[in-house]
């Protein structure tokens, strides 16, 4: 078994070789390093996507808008970039939408380090499932391992409000069930409680 | 009270200074051992053959956590003999293994350690070493101790250990188990406590093992080897140029050694009445390391000319320091710190700074903990912050990489790059030799200053994510400087590509660090050392004092 260590150096030394820089080459070990630590298959699908793009180095994604739309297949390691760098304006667009963007699986750690960034949940639905991220900490996915797509036809990606996911009344029962544990105050417990037959006027 | 400040990062991260850093009370060899003392220590398995082929295994215990390193010896021929990382074969390979290693395990790391970078490791075993005879040695001391007489103290001097180890590894190389995996771990607080460990108990197989072959040799003669002798052999190693990039890749932990040890400066400096027992401890700690500079035997001139400026300049603060009248002073340590700075080399003002913190085991304690980084926290670039900050960070941090001219071939000689045969860092000619094309990142100055050269003719109101865009080329490197901004040591200083670079002042920063001694650089570029020579060995180490390592040859 390959340790964390060697699949963060691969990857970073094979990004290189392909025409990254070497800054993007250690966002790309760092990224695939997380995949596999999530047991997302990082090296195989990043070792597909190298090969593709051996002799044709994509181009970069400039500006990133609500929809982004392009002749070209986008990159989904200049798009994560682009994305981890800008995070803390693009959360103001709330939904972002990218079409045709080569093996999305890689561009999942980027967006898992912006929801670190921005410390809230991002949500990213793809043609054929879905990721949710939280803050690095966690990702969750409904997408089989051997089901990662070569290319997403639409990827949405969706900045969570920082909201609970229960409802007023449902916190409120749980909150009264809670005070069951609490022991009710007689008059003797009163006073003799801390701080009990001092004035705090002086 | 008087103000003191900590040294400016301007005049301790220059190589020159880095490179005449000695072992102190921070070494990892050296807080390892205090730490190490209430560890219970075993031989569990010791099956050699009559020639001292064959396994062993120790075990060190405290509480439930439980450390075994393996060792595997075997006979090799005096031409697969080499200190290169080249090598193929070593007379003995070890493997650090997390708890008590079963028998499927042994037969595992049986047919890969003794192969080192061939092998594979398992996230069982957590560092990786091997090692070679030093032949001149281990051959007089068999033969002595096989004849009944204990070995030439003068010949084992010069040489300081039996074996030299020339590589050790941890931090998921080779399959080891990452770093992330153990580093929680309370029982080894520091950085490279389990490679300090590692080597500590080889330390121990190189004498059981040569007992074993000299009573082999001659069951009825034989002597054992004089435990104060042993106490006097360390463990060699031969490093060359991958410790080098190793300092450059890790800016956040440089910073932690370097400021606890400028912080460890900075609380003696300002300690305000100096006791009599204090001056006392340093003097004897000094008198005592004087003798052993006498055993630094070296064929380098440039090691040479340090340890003769050291041996001039230790004569020179005699002088001056007799001449003092302590109890009467104030601030003694700073006074004397002042003195030191103004009349004398780097070289002997390195060594009386670690000298200075012998006395000061409540002010070094605390420190010893910090000296490990949580490097992650760090990655991210702060991507919204305005190209005019980042202007402002280079200026304050990097103003002397700033006066560099890298348009002169003689600023722009050298490039690193990753040798194809064994994956390690080199360094060649720019001009002179092939593969220039694929260098390294390690050229920071040079890229700091190509940072400063573009944004100096962007819109400074710009972020840096809009910069990024189209120079993507830089991000390393910006990264980088978003790091020394908040960790003043994190950055070398001086010109890593430079004609006049001398790399092992690289290799003796890290060595110092890890407490090694005798430093004996057999060109720029390698060097070898010694390390615990004159530490307790285990079954004394319970009892051991701190100042073991300036006991060898006392």
């Amino acid at each position: 078994m390959m340790s964390f260590s060697e699949i963060e150096t691969v990857s970073k030394r094979a990004s290189k070789a392909t025409g990254y820089s070497w800054g993007i080459s250690e966002e790309i070990g760092k990224s695939i390093r997380i995949l596999e630590m999530f047991n997302l298959p990082g090296i195989s699908t990043l070792n597909q996507y190298l090969k593709k793009i051996k002799n044709n180095h994509p181009k970069k994604l400039k500006n990133i808008l609500k929809i982004n739309k392009s002749d070209d297949e986008l990159c989904p390691i200049y798009t994560g970039v682009s994305i981890l760098d800008n995070c803390n304006q693009l959360e103001d667009l709330n939904i972002i939408k990218f079409f045709n963007i080569n093996y999305p699986l890689l561009i999942i750690p980027f967006l898992s380090r912006s929801s670190e960034i921005i410390n809230k949940p991002i949500h990213v639905i793809l043609d054929e499932g879905k990721y949710i991220l939280n803050s690095n900490k966690t990702i969750f996915t409904n997408i089989e391992k051997s089901n990662n797509s070569k290319i997403s036809k639409e990827l949405t990606i969706q900045f969570e409000e920082d909201k609970n996911l229960f409802t007023d009344t449902e916190w409120k029962e749980l909150y009264k069930l809670s005070e069951d544990t609490f022991v009710p105050e007689t008059d003797s417990l009163k006073n003799s409680a801390a701080g009990a037959g001092l004035t705090d006027n002086d | 009270m008087i103000n003191i400040e900590l040294r400016h990062p301007e005049d301790v991260m220059k190589l020159s200074r880095l490179g005449s850093f000695h072992q102190s009370k921070l070494s990892f060899l050296r807080s390892f051992i205090r730490e190490f003392k209430n560890w219970e220590f075993n031989r569990d398995i010791f099956d050699l053959d009559k020639d001292g082929y064959g396994v062993v295994v120790y075990s060190v215990r405290k509480n439930k956590r439980i450390y075994s390193l393996i060792c595997f010896s075997q006979h090799i021929n005096a031409d697969e003999r080499s200190d290169r990382v080249i090598a193929t074969k070593w007379d003995a390979a070890f493997v650090l293994h997390d708890g008590v290693p079963t028998k499927n395990d042994i037969e595992r790391l049986k047919e890969n350690v003794p192969k080192q970078e061939i092998g594979r490791m398992s996230n069982k075993e957590l560092a990786l070493s091997r090692a070679n005879k030093s032949v001149r040695i281990f051959d007089h001391v068999v033969n002595s101790l096989s004849s009944g007489k204990q070995p030439d103290v003068n010949l084992l001097n010069k040489v300081g250990y039996l074996y030299r180890t020339t590589a050790v590894y941890g931090s998921g190389k080779f399959g080891l188990a990452d770093r992330f995996r153990i580093k929680d771990r309370k029982e080894i607080c520091g950085p490279f406590r389990l490679e300090m460990m590692l080597v500590y108990l080889v330390r121990q197989f190189t004498f059981d093992q040569i007992n074993h072959i000299s009573k082999m040799k001659n069951p009825n003669e034989f002597v054992s080897l004089d435990k104060k002798i042993a106490k006097n052999l360390g463990i060699g190693n031969s490093t060359g140029l991958g410790m080098a990039p190793f300092i450059v890749n890790h800016p956040t932990l440089l910073h932690q050694w370097i400021y606890n040890r400028e912080k460890a400066l900075k609380e003696i400096r300002s300690i305000k009445d100096v006791s009599k027992k204090e001056i006392e401890h340093f003097k004897f700690c000094l008198e005592k390391s004087k003798k052993i500079i006498d055993t630094w035997y070296t064929d380098s001139k440039y090691q040479n000319k340090k340890i003769k400026s050291l041996k001039n300049d230790l004569i020179k603060f005699n002088e001056y320091f007799s001449s003092l009248k302590f109890i009467s002073k104030k601030y003694l340590w700073n006074e004397i710190f002042l003195w030191i700075d103004k009349y004398l080399d780097e070289e002997c003002s390195e060594y009386l700074i670690s000298m200075m913190m012998e006395p000061y085991d409540n002010i070094i304690e605390p420190l010893v903990k910090n000296m490990s980084s949580d490097e992650e926290k760090y990655f991210n670039i702060p991507s919204s912050r305005k190209l005019i900050e980042l202007k402002k960070i280079i200026e304050t941090k990097y103003k002397s990489i700033l006066n560099i001219n890298f348009n002169d071939k003689k600023s722009n000689t050298f490039f690193w790059f990753i040798s194809k045969n064994k994956e390690e860092p080199r360094i060649a000619n720019r001009f002179g030799e092939y593969g220039s094309n694929l260098e390294q990142p390690l050229a920071i100055a040079r890229d700091i200053k190509k940072v400063y050269e573009k944004i100096s003719n962007e819109n400074l109101s710009k972020t840096v994510a809009d910069f990024l865009v189209d120079n993507d080329e830089l991000r390393h490197v910006i990264r980088r400087i978003f790091i020394s901004e908040k960790f003043q040591y994190s950055e070398i200083q001086d010109n890593t590509i430079s004609e006049t670079l001398i790399p092992i002042d690289m290799l003796r920063l890290k060595l110092s660090f890890f407490g090694a001694q005798k430093f004996d650089p057999r060109s720029n570029k390698w060097l070898r050392i010694c390390m615990y020579q004159g530490a307790p060995l285990v079954n004394e180490i319970k009892n051991s004092d701190d100042t073991w390592i300036y006991d060898s040859i006392n």
